[in-house]
């Protein structure tokens, strides 16, 4: 053993890497497998049958219904957005481009409550607009307008994140030679740019969905919380919780759990694809 | 200016400038700037005198410790685990790999209140959490330590997911240089990886510093909301809106706005200082 002096000691070597590993596996079983596994073991704590009943409640069905529709309007809006951010920011050189990226990354470090609490202070009662709103009879806040706005601006920035380094990393020369043979504007991009992005157009898309179906805190400031009118799902698990409807609470919270998890694997189907 | 500056090398080619850039400006200044600046300017209308009175309040300063404080311990949990993640998922390859990857995701993709719910079953009395520690007796659900369980849950991917990309780009000759040279293994981490990991490992504990002092879905599942005992600043903020008290909403929500601007900042500022020392490769 002793010949070998210059290599360093082998067995406590090949130790550390079992012990950091095994480490990592049990520390993230309880933090993120326990979580997700006893959502789905208290939503059929008491059975398929209760399951059914608490999924199909009318107000259960009406979250999920208003949830729906609001990543139905915000997501394609967002994405319009993403890619005229992208386009502008990838394609074209103007000063202040590094400040534009900023301002689209805000909504990220700002609390979803927070900007809750700005819509408040700008459509509300009291709110910078209120009695312009008021005079002319628009409901904003604790409507469905409210909460399609907290949720666009919380997920602001998912399509343009996705799309934007995918743009510049691919420069501008395909659509310069697009132009050179006499393309419009509009055929560079369906032709050109679009087919070249489309994987992380879908990726960002993805993510936006997630999101905007998971949105709690901004809405829950917005929304009013009006029982079947303008509860999304989020909400709908608060007010079955605090119901004490806790087997109710968690049946609605593992539908939010499933979409989750779809919208996880579809990514990583996309990640295979736009790496391929 | 822009056409004195670069009038021969290039002349706008492609289309769309004009509508592209315009419905940016214009989606950002309706759904992001005029909102943020009412908030602001509300927050002015307070004046400085009524404003420090509101954040200087026993309660809300109350609350105000109690997120920093959770937010600053989460961050630390974070900020290791994040670290001991990101080393195993470059470095190792073991079964399971991949599905451990994988789960690192799992706390953006799912929502803040369906976390918040799972966390506090699962360490009340009758969770699988909650009766063990019980029966030792320590209370997690509606103390701090709630609190921290659900700022950390959902703040998990920071750190990993800045670190991984970071660890998986660096040069394997400096470490291949450090182990001829006779280096153990414990000093090849401090010497040469660590320092080539940490902006990242600042940046991403920065912003999960900045994620946590915001929670507000998880949190108001489990802290069970006592004031200046279990009070989030976020949730006050919620409060004073319920009590139709907008100037203290307001003022506590711009604590919390120049809290996570500034910390965006910091984050930017030390991507950008990395991106200055790092190699050009």
């Amino acid at each position: 053993m002793n010949t070998l002096a210059l290599s360093p000691p082998r067995p406590r070597a090949s130790l550390v890497p079992k012990l950091l590993i095994g480490l990592a596996v049990v520390l993230t079983a309880l933090l993120v497998i326990a979580p997700l596994t006893y959502i789905f073991y208290r939503a059929l704590s008491e059975g398929w049958a209760v399951y059914a009943k608490n999924i199909t409640d009318p107000q259960t069905l009406h979250a999920i219904w208003l949830t729906a529709l609001v990543a139905l309007i915000v997501v394609p809006v967002n994405m319009a957005f993403g890619i005229a951010a992208a386009w502008a920011v990838a394609k074209h050189r103007f000063p202040g481009r590094g400040l534009l990226v900023t301002l689209i990354e805000i909504p990220f470090s700002i609390s979803p409550i927070i900007a809750g609490i700005c819509y408040l202070l700008l459509y509300g009662r009291q709110g910078l607009l209120g009695p312009f709103l008021l005079e002319h009879d628009l409901k904003i806040m604790f409507a469905l307008p409210g909460i399609v706005l907290v949720t666009m601006f919380v997920t602001a920035p998912f399509v343009a994140r996705e799309v934007l380094p995918l743009m510049q990393a691919q420069g501008t020369e395909q659509e310069e030679a697009a132009v050179t043979l006499g393309a419009s504007g509009w055929q560079i991009f369906r032709r050109v740019t679009l087919p070249n992005i489309k994987w992380a157009l879908l990726y960002g898309a993805v993510l936006c969905s997630a999101r905007a179906v998971g949105e709690f805190g901004g809405v829950s400031v917005v929304s009013g919380n009006v029982r079947g009118q303008t509860n999304t799902l989020p909400l709908q698990v608060e007010l079955l919780f605090n119901d004490l409807n806790v087997v109710g609470a968690f049946a609605a919270a593992s539908t939010l759990t499933l979409i989750a998890l779809v919208a996880l694997v579809v990514k990583s189907l996309l990640e295979v694809r736009g790496k391929g | 200016m822009t056409d004195v500056a670069a009038p021969i090398r290039r002349k706008r080619v492609l289309p769309g400038f004009t509508l592209s850039l315009g419905t940016t400006l214009l989606y950002l200044t309706l759904i992001i700037l005029i909102p943020v600046l009412a908030l602001v300017l509300k927050g002015a209308e307070i004046g400085p005198e009524r404003f420090l009175r509101i954040i200087t309040s026993p309660r809300t300063l109350a609350a105000l410790k109690i997120t920093v404080t959770a937010a600053a311990v989460a961050t630390l949990f974070n900020a290791l685990y994040g670290l001991l993640m990101a080393w195993v998922l470059v470095r190792y390859e073991f079964p399971g790999k991949r599905l451990l990857d994988a789960l690192m995701d799992i706390p953006f993709a799912l929502p803040t209140a369906v976390a918040g719910l799972a966390l506090t079953a699962l360490f009340s009395a009758n969770g699988w959490f909650g009766s063990v520690l019980e029966s030792a007796g320590i209370s997690v659900v509606y103390t701090i330590w709630g609190i921290i369980i659900a700022m950390t849950f959902t703040s998990i991917p920071f750190v990993v997911r800045t670190v991984q990309p970071v660890l998986e780009d660096l040069d394997p000759t400096l470490e291949q240089a450090a182990v001829t040279l006779g280096a153990r293994p414990w000093t090849i981490f401090t010497r040469i990886v660590f320092p080539a990991i940490l902006p990242a490992f600042l940046a991403g504990s920065t912003i999960a510093f900045a994620r946590s002092l915001g929670e507000f879905g998880a949190v108001v599942f489990i802290a069970g909301n006592k004031p200046n005992e279990t009070e989030i600043a976020s949730l006050l903020a919620f409060i004073r809106l319920e009590e139709y008290d907008y100037a203290g909403a307001a003022a506590i929500a711009l604590v919390l706005l120049i809290m996570a601007l500034t910390l965006l900042l910091i984050s930017n500022l030390i991507q950008i200082w990395s991106a200055r020392h790092r190699e050009p490769r």
